[in-house]
């Protein structure tokens, strides 16, 4: 019945009560006696020192009875603080909000109280360079292949009933400020044939959405430029944007209530054992099979392995480089054990701009056919830009320092243009982000690794994979627990298609 | 055999109120920091005041689930009006000119099966438990003038960016004393265009009224909003009145 031992700390208060320091007086009357001969002239000065330095041990000895009583964490071996354990059934590379939605699905699925030991490694606690906390943080089911819409769709569900789903005892109720104002994409001549079969999909797929002509358009957001736009899709529900700090911080409150251990470090590298089978042409393919996840603890040599059974790789922009740690991309040439996991980080501007005549509360989440887009932000008049740039300008993703020349250049005509009123607009701030960007086809890649038997992956999602995050979670402790997609089938997602070379296209990446 | 009722009543998993979200929170009365302790030191404990939590989820949805069989039998006004009625709100059928509501003990005469054809105009579900997946049942009333939620604990955010199904006929809407909507579910209400009153007194979790009041002016010209006073939300620091602005909203 007794869950803690500290249960005993009540004991330990009767102990410590009992080891209080006797009253002043009555300790010197009583222990002046021996020294009966100096004691009754200037005794009252040596007493004192005296009563004094026997308190400073009693102290003392407290203080050591404590540490020796269980409940504290001294121990006689002298090991380094915040190890992670040297066994778990899975550890998740990567604590974001796919890493830590996936541990949270985990220990929800599981069917036996601590049933599996999830550990989830993440090597900078401060997120200062995470691509969920630098999110513009939207959600949109407007998306043309409809594994996209039903992983957003459910992603919306979950954050509806986020409280049932991640509420803990006696914590404040989890807040995610979601604000309701839909997606609006612009299209062109060109894009709009497109743009139709896409609401098609959307509508099929139980997407709320709505086609607007120009006219519509101008008549309901009066501030916008419909220059050159020839059709334009609006979404009415489940759409908006929401702070990716209180989502991430939900999931990982959540998961450390249910038992997911938690690590500070960087895997460095993974010891795996493998064996090659032949194929019937007679090459050798090696299935590999990770045994160890060696942990570098942050500003030490000191490195940890953990035994483990499971590994998802959750690393987002870093996904790439976990992978080849695993060895994957590293075969001779032309064989499957040669195709990396394609995903690199990109980075991304994300400008704050203040403009006081700008368009109000209605104000949806802008996309432009040119790829500009603009939300509101709060109810000051600032708003929150953006522009991903073409394959061949893209900014070096060696640190997150930001280019503002960018903006007046690439970023504010296409802006000033669709929107009048952002002609005299001013950048408050900005900042850089990371994208995990599949460089084959800019959708996400989830499931097992086919050479490296106990793999799992989870990334790659070019810049939607904080809003598909909870339905992501599900999907991955489906395949780990149940063998196989429950809810949703993503099979489409798989790593296969990367090994066939068949690109399964989004068409709507912003 | 512990009370449930004990720990439904005092301890309910993040059911804290909403309104102390930037103050500190009270202490807690000390039936509740009894049951804090107990929860924390024994499992069943803890899972007998998780199961009262989630039964008090169940109940909740069962009231809000959809009338499937009204539905089919009666159609979808009297699927809606027998949903209302079994919230204890009450509703006014278009062309008619009393309200039917449930009586004291929650007891309606079914009378409403035999005006099957006429949909309903104005609805008073205040203080019921109405919610987003309720809905389901009142989708089909395209002709819905006004709609009350004065102190709904359910209605938030998800709940007034569903209510653009009613974007041509609701004129009336009342969200006084609705703890859980703040500025994110407003903005969502530019939908309804034919909105002519709005009553937003009381919202708590609506940080600057005032400002939130003239922005939805802006975006809903024809529509008067009550409740709010322009004023309101303002912050004087020494000399200087500024409204301060909120970001993250």
């Amino acid at each position: 019945m007794w869950k803690t031992w500290t249960g005993l700390a009540g004991a330990v208060q009767r102990v410590r009560a009992s080891l209080h320091p006797i009253p002043y007086r009555l300790a010197s009357t009583f222990l002046c006696a021996p020294h009966s001969a100096r004691c009754f002239s200037t005794g009252r000065a040596a007493c004192k020192d005296f009563i004094q330095e026997l308190e400073q041990q009693l102290k003392a000895f407290r203080h050591k009875a404590l540490t020796a009583m269980p409940g504290s964490d001294w121990s006689p071996q002298n090991t380094t603080a915040g190890l992670p354990p040297e066994r778990a059934d899975i550890v998740i590379v990567g604590g974001g909000v796919v890493g830590w939605s996936i541990a949270y699905w985990l220990k929800r699925k599981e069917r036996v109280r601590d049933g599996v030991r999830v550990l989830v490694v993440e090597k900078d606690p401060t997120y200062s360079q995470a691509s969920t906390v630098l999110s513009v943080g939207g959600i949109r089911q407007q998306f043309s292949l409809p594994e996209n819409i039903h992983l957003s769709l459910a992603s919306a569900d979950f954050m509806r009933n986020i409280n049932e789903h991640l509420g803990v005892l006696n914590e404040d109720p989890v807040d995610l400020q979601f604000t309701h104002s839909g997606y609006l994409f612009l299209a062109s001549e060109k894009g709009a044939a497109v743009m139709e079969e896409n609401y098609r999909t959307q509508r099929d797929a139980g997407a709320k959405v709505l086609l607007l002509s120009p006219t519509q358009l101008k008549e309901k957001f009066p501030w916008i430029n419909t220059e050159g736009v020839k059709l334009a899709s609006y979404g009415l529900e489940n759409e908006g944007w929401f702070d990716p700090w209180s989502l991430l911080n939900a999931f990982r409150r959540k998961a450390l209530s249910m038992g997911v251990y938690q690590c500070v470090g960087e895997v460095t590298g993974f010891r795996y054992s493998s064996h090659s089978m032949s194929t019937t042409d007679g090459d050798m393919v090696a299935f590999k099979r990770i045994k160890y996840v060696n942990v570098r603890m942050p500003n030490s040599l000191e490195v940890q392995p953990v035994e483990c059974a499971i590994v998802v790789n959750a690393a987002g922009a870093q996904s790439g480089k976990v992978a080849q740690l695993a060895g994957i991309g590293s075969g001779p040439e032309d064989s499957l054990a040669s195709v990396p996991v394609p995903v690199e980080p990109r980075k991304r501007y994300v400008y704050v701009l203040n403009c006081p005549d700008g368009p109000g509360l209605d104000t949806p989440f802008l996309i432009d056919y040119s790829g500009v887009y603009c939300r509101r932000e709060g109810l000051g008049g600032n708003y929150i830009a953006g522009l991903s740039p073409e394959e061949n300008e893209e900014p070096d993703s060696g640190d997150l320092e930001v280019n503002y020349g960018f903006f007046q250049e690439n970023l504010w005509p296409l802006l000033a243009r669709r929107l009048p009123a952002f002609e005299c607009c001013k950048v408050t701030s900005a900042w850089a982000g990371y994208y995990d960007y599949n460089t084959f086809d800019q959708n996400g890649i989830l499931g097992l690794h086919p050479l490296v038997n106990n793999m799992y992956i989870a990334t790659g999602f070019s810049g939607h994979g904080l809003q598909q995050s909870p339905a992501v979670g599900r999907a991955l402790a489906e395949l780990i627990l149940d063998g196989g997609f429950r809810t949703l089938d993503l099979s489409a997602l798989g790593f296969e298609r990367i090994f066939y070379k068949e690109p399964v296209l989004e068409r709507n990446i912003v | 055999m512990w009370p449930v009722g004990l720990g439904w009543t005092c301890l309910s998993i993040a059911r804290r109120s909403w309104s102390s979200v930037s103050s500190p929170p009270s202490p807690l009365p000390l039936r509740s920091r009894m049951l804090l302790f107990l929860v924390q030191h024994f499992h069943d404990i803890e899972a007998i005041v998780s199961w009262s939590s989630w039964l008090g989820n169940w109940t909740r949805q069962r009231k809000n689930v959809y009338y499937s069989y009204a539905q089919k039998q009666f159609g979808s006004n009297v699927a809606a009006a027998f949903y209302i009625l079994n919230l204890k709100g009450g509703f006014r059928l278009a062309g008619q000119s009393d309200w039917v509501r449930p009586n004291a003990k929650g007891k309606f005469s079914l009378d409403f099966i035999n005006f099957s054809d006429l949909s309903i105009e104005e609805v008073d579900a205040s203080g019921t438990v109405i919610n987003y997946m309720g809905l389901n049942n009142l989708v089909s009333q395209q002709k819905l003038r006004c709609l009350s939620l004065r102190g709904c604990p359910e209605v938030d955010d998800w709940f007034l960016s569903r209510l653009h199904i009613f974007k041509d006929s609701l004129e009336e809407l009342d969200l006084s004393g609705c703890s859980r909507v703040s500025v994110g579910g407003l903005s969502a209400l530019h939908h309804l265009r034919k909105l002519r009153k709005l009553d937003l007194s009381s919202l708590p979790r609506v940080q600057n009224p005032g400002l939130v009041r003239i922005l939805l002016e802006e975006v809903l010209p024809h529509c008067h909003i009550m409740g709010v006073e322009y004023q309101e939300g303002l912050q004087s620091s020494g000399a200087e009145t500024d409204i301060k602005a909120t970001s993250g909203l």
